[in-house]
């Protein structure tokens, strides 16, 4: 007896070891995801440094600047359909792939399942083509999909981002069917690889049963969220020659997709949450096509409205050929390099930038940027209700609030409501805002997404908020289950969980923890690396005598005044600090360690590659912007400059030398042109050995 | 000689508090009484389920509390008191061999689970991972020499 007594407690201890290492590595993974969405800020302030404060000292440099920003898409239905257009695309007979008809059947969407397990593709021309007939069909939805359980018996409710997920689903739970209805919450389009496969089976699905499949738009179904979390049009040559075109489509398919989902009037499903301002009245009526983006991409000071902008204007129209009033589509389709003003003038220049993008903003109507200028300018749509003369006017501006909460909000414990700023976007919303919200629109409760839960779904809010994630393994393989849940006519959640993955599995607790750890703590202290500059100066302020030593317990807050990644570094020091002497550590070999790990770019500056490192997610996105036609490539001259203008707003020195240096050090140069993905996939740390 | 004290004290305090952070899910202050145990052992503590009723009473020694959770304030003395009278010692490795030697006859995997069932009973998520990890598949036997340096890794 004694003995099992003393053996379990041994175990218990051991598993209780587990327990909190599991839960570190989880901290780990969310605190540097939501970090990589504070990117965002940061990104917004480097291209506000570029209209406001640089000097470009070339046309050369002018002109690249002006590209980064005139990005207009026309929306005009004639000229989309003959921009992306798909009837000219020819299919080679050597296409082994599937091969699309319209209207869709059942043996289509087997037949896509199939290939993309097998790794094929489909022929950019039948994309195209599923993207018309997808935009087609979701113009006519309204902006809340309506289901009910006395049509269907069973709804289905998930949000799928990987194709053998989506395959595992289907199969299990069986093919959509009257008797079946399907709710996909939105983010289809993640970080994993197989983004455009996944909503190619979304929307197959979607167009062969039209009533019984409902999608709801995510956040990530947003172009700004596109080009930072790197959707590609897939690694294929042949996709990439029609890159651009399939881009576009889906930009406009996103902006279409639904916003919310309502089941018998009695349970709302949106992808984000809500706040204590959301109306479903309003979200109801607006146009929701109009907001291809929830998230401002310029970060605007407070000028002088109207006066300025009619004056820049009027100077506009002197100085382009093509006149602002014609086609607004042409307008945005060139830059206007060749009109602008001289580079000795600073402010000329960053008005000029100013106002090229005003007039994208002013003539097309439809880019991010609400104008500052013109809070009180009433929609579209608050116009037209505007003929029933009890209807009441909104503004843009709380428009967009309604989607950007919709899509960006999460749950609290706390009571109230606050602003996200952890995310960027959206709010915090406590039980009270949610009990309100309820009451108001006599609901029962609602269903969201947007967070990984370790189980693959939660409750929250005493059981009135309801948490449903469908990806397992999402930060890596073990790392959580995903989770599907299904509602009869009672309205009562039945929950399906899964671990899609047959190596999940096998694995112990144990190893299972230590894999998922393992990638957490690479993450981490890339994250460390990243930050070297910094960490030794608030060393050295806890080390007054200069002894390169420092207390672990100053160690601990020292990391944490840097990162703020609100992080249990005692909890974690084990893993990160190898060597110590009486509770003491050296700092300087220790951040040399951390240096050791990284790949063979002892040639360039450490200032650069810290730079590069903690800035990476940002460069990707400026790199993707630079690249239009969404090849992966751009020219040496491009990178030279995007690194000119990065290095100068981040107050490095780098001579052409420099960068001639970071291009050759890493052998990625093609004919001229630099494949960036390569270049960032450079920069990662090297696993560490097991000492 | 009391800051030295002190020092440690607060020491202790902060290292309590920080592995109560990582359980408090809504960042209140508060944890579920059911991971007060897991919290005590990552600790570097060996209480055996008894002992860890035992402390919770004490935390609860003035009112239970009926919503099963337990708050950082009433938590903290009892266990800073804990870690300074280095209570509940780990069992040496040895003690821990011995107790595997005693029960050289029940390491068929039966008895094993018999076992799981005696002394303070696992759960049966506990029994089920033990099995997994510690019974090899194929002989059916619990190989203890082979467990015994697993279970002791920090």
């Amino acid at each position: 007896f004694k003995a099992a007594v003393l053996i379990q407690q041994w175990y218990r201890r051991y598993m209780a070891r587990l327990e909190m290492r599991r839960r570190c590595t989880w901290r780990i993974f969310q605190s540097i995801e939501y970090a990589c969405e504070q990117d965002q800020i940061k990104l917004h302030n480097f291209f506000s440094y570029l209209m406001d404060q640089f000097t470009p000292s070339s046309s050369k440099e002018r002109d690249f600047i002006s590209r980064m920003f005139v990005s207009g898409e026309s929306y005009k239905e004639a000229e989309l359909e003959k921009y992306c257009d798909y009837e000219s695309i020819e299919v080679p007979d050597s296409y082994t792939g599937p091969r699309l008809s319209f209207p869709l059947l059942p043996d289509h969407a087997t037949a896509l399942l199939e290939a993309f397990k097998q790794k094929q593709y489909l022929h950019a021309r039948y994309v195209l083509q599923l993207l018309h007939e997808t935009r087609k069909h979701l113009k006519q939805l309204p902006n809340i999909s309506h289901v009910s359980t006395c049509y269907s018996e069973e709804v289905t409710v998930c949000g799928v981002s990987l194709v053998t997920s989506a395959c595992s689903l289907l199969f299990q739970n069986g093919l959509p069917s009257p008797s079946k209805s399907y709710v996909f919450n939105g983010d289809f389009v993640d970080r994993g690889k197989q983004s455009l496969e996944i909503l190619i089976i979304l929307f197959t699905f979607l167009l062969i049963y039209p009533k019984e499949v409902h999608l709801n738009r995510g956040n990530h179904e947003d172009h700004m969220v596109n080009l930072r979390y790197a959707f590609r049009v897939g690694l294929n040559t042949m996709l990439r020659v029609h890159g651009k075109k399939i881009l576009r489509m889906f930009q406009n398919v996103f902006c279409w997709l639904p916003l919310a989902t309502l089941i018998d009037q009695k349970v709302l499903v949106i992808h984000g949450g809500i706040s204590d301002t959301t109306d479903l009245d309003m979200l109801e009526k607006i146009q929701r096509d109009k907001f291809i983006s929830v998230l401002r991409m310029k970060k605007r000071k407070e000028l002088s409205r109207k006066p300025e902008l009619r004056a820049l204007n009027g100077e506009s129209k002197s100085e382009t050929d093509a006149a602002g009033n014609e086609a607004a589509a042409r307008l945005s389709l060139q830059p206007q390099s060749a009109q602008a003003p001289s580079t000795a003038n600073r402010l000329e220049f960053s008005r000029w930038i100013r106002q090229t993008v005003q007039e994208q903003i002013d003539t097309c109507r439809r880019l991010v940027d609400i104008s500052e200028s013109e809070p009180e300018e009433l929609t579209y749509s608050s116009m037209v209700s505007l003929k029933d003369a009890d209807e009441p006017c909104w503004t843009r501006q709380e428009e967009w609030k309604q989607v950007l909460d919709i899509l960006w909000s999460d749950p609290m414990p706390q009571e109230g409501c606050r602003e996200n700023k952890v995310r960027g976007g959206g709010c915090y919303f406590g039980p009270d805002v949610t009990e309100k919200f309820l009451e108001k629109y006599n609901l029962q409760f609602l269903i969201r997404s947007h967070e990984c839960k370790q189980e693959g779904y939660e409750f929250c809010h005493n059981r009135k908020v309801l948490t449903i994630f469908s990806a397992s393994n999402y930060y890596e393989i073990g790392s959580n289950r995903g989770a599907y849940v299904k509602l009869g006519p009672d309205l009562v959640p039945h929950f399906v969980q899964y671990q899609a993955n047959k190596t999940a599995h096998t694995l112990t607790m144990t190893q299972r923890i230590s894999r998922v750890e393992e990638s957490a703590f690479r993450a981490l202290r890339e994250k460390l690396f990243a930050h070297t500059s910094a960490l030794i100066s608030a060393f050295k302020a806890y080390d007054g005598d200069n002894t390169g030593k420092i207390t672990l317990s100053n160690w601990a807050t020292a990391v944490e005044s840097v990162l703020r990644l609100g992080l249990p570094w005692r909890m974690l020091r084990p893993q990160l600090v190898r060597r110590t002497e009486d509770g003491m550590l050296e700092y300087k070999s220790w951040l040399d360690d951390l240096a050791m790990e990284q790949r063979s770019q002892e040639r360039i500056q450490s200032s650069l590659l810290e730079v590069i490192y903690r800035n990476k997610s940002n460069l990707e996105t400026i790199f993707r912007i630079i690249d239009k036609d969404h090849s992966g490539l751009i020219s040496f001259e491009e990178f030279q400059q995007t690194w000119k203008l990065f290095s100068s707003h981040m107050n490095i020195e780098l001579t052409d030398d420099g960068i001639n240096d970071l291009v050759r050090s890493i052998d990625f140069n093609k004919d001229g042109n630099i494949d960036f993905n390569e270049f960032l996939e450079a920069f990662r740390l090297v696993k560490q050995c097991p000492s | 000689m009391a800051s030295r004290k002190d020092a440690v004290v607060a020491e202790i305090e902060k290292k309590i508090t920080k592995a109560f952070e990582v359980f408090d899910r809504e960042s209140n202050k508060t944890v579920d009484v059911r991971e007060i145990g897991c919290i005590i052992r990552s600790l570097g503590c060996f209480p055996n389920e008894a002992e860890v009723q035992e402390l919770l009473d004490q935390v609860n020694i003035e009112v239970e509390d009926p919503s099963g959770f337990v708050h950082l304030d009433k938590f903290l003395p009892v266990m800073t008191k804990v870690l300074l009278d280095e209570r509940f010692q780990p069992i040496p490795e040895d003690v821990l061999l011995h107790a595997f030697e005693s029960l050289k006859g029940y390491l068929l995997r039966q008895n094993v689970i018999l076992c799981c069932f005696s002394g303070e009973p696992f759960t049966q998520e506990e029994m089920e991972d033990m099995l997994n990890v510690a019974v090899d598949p194929e002989t059916n036997i619990l190989h203890y020499r082979d467990y015994l340096p697993k279970l002791v890794i920090d």
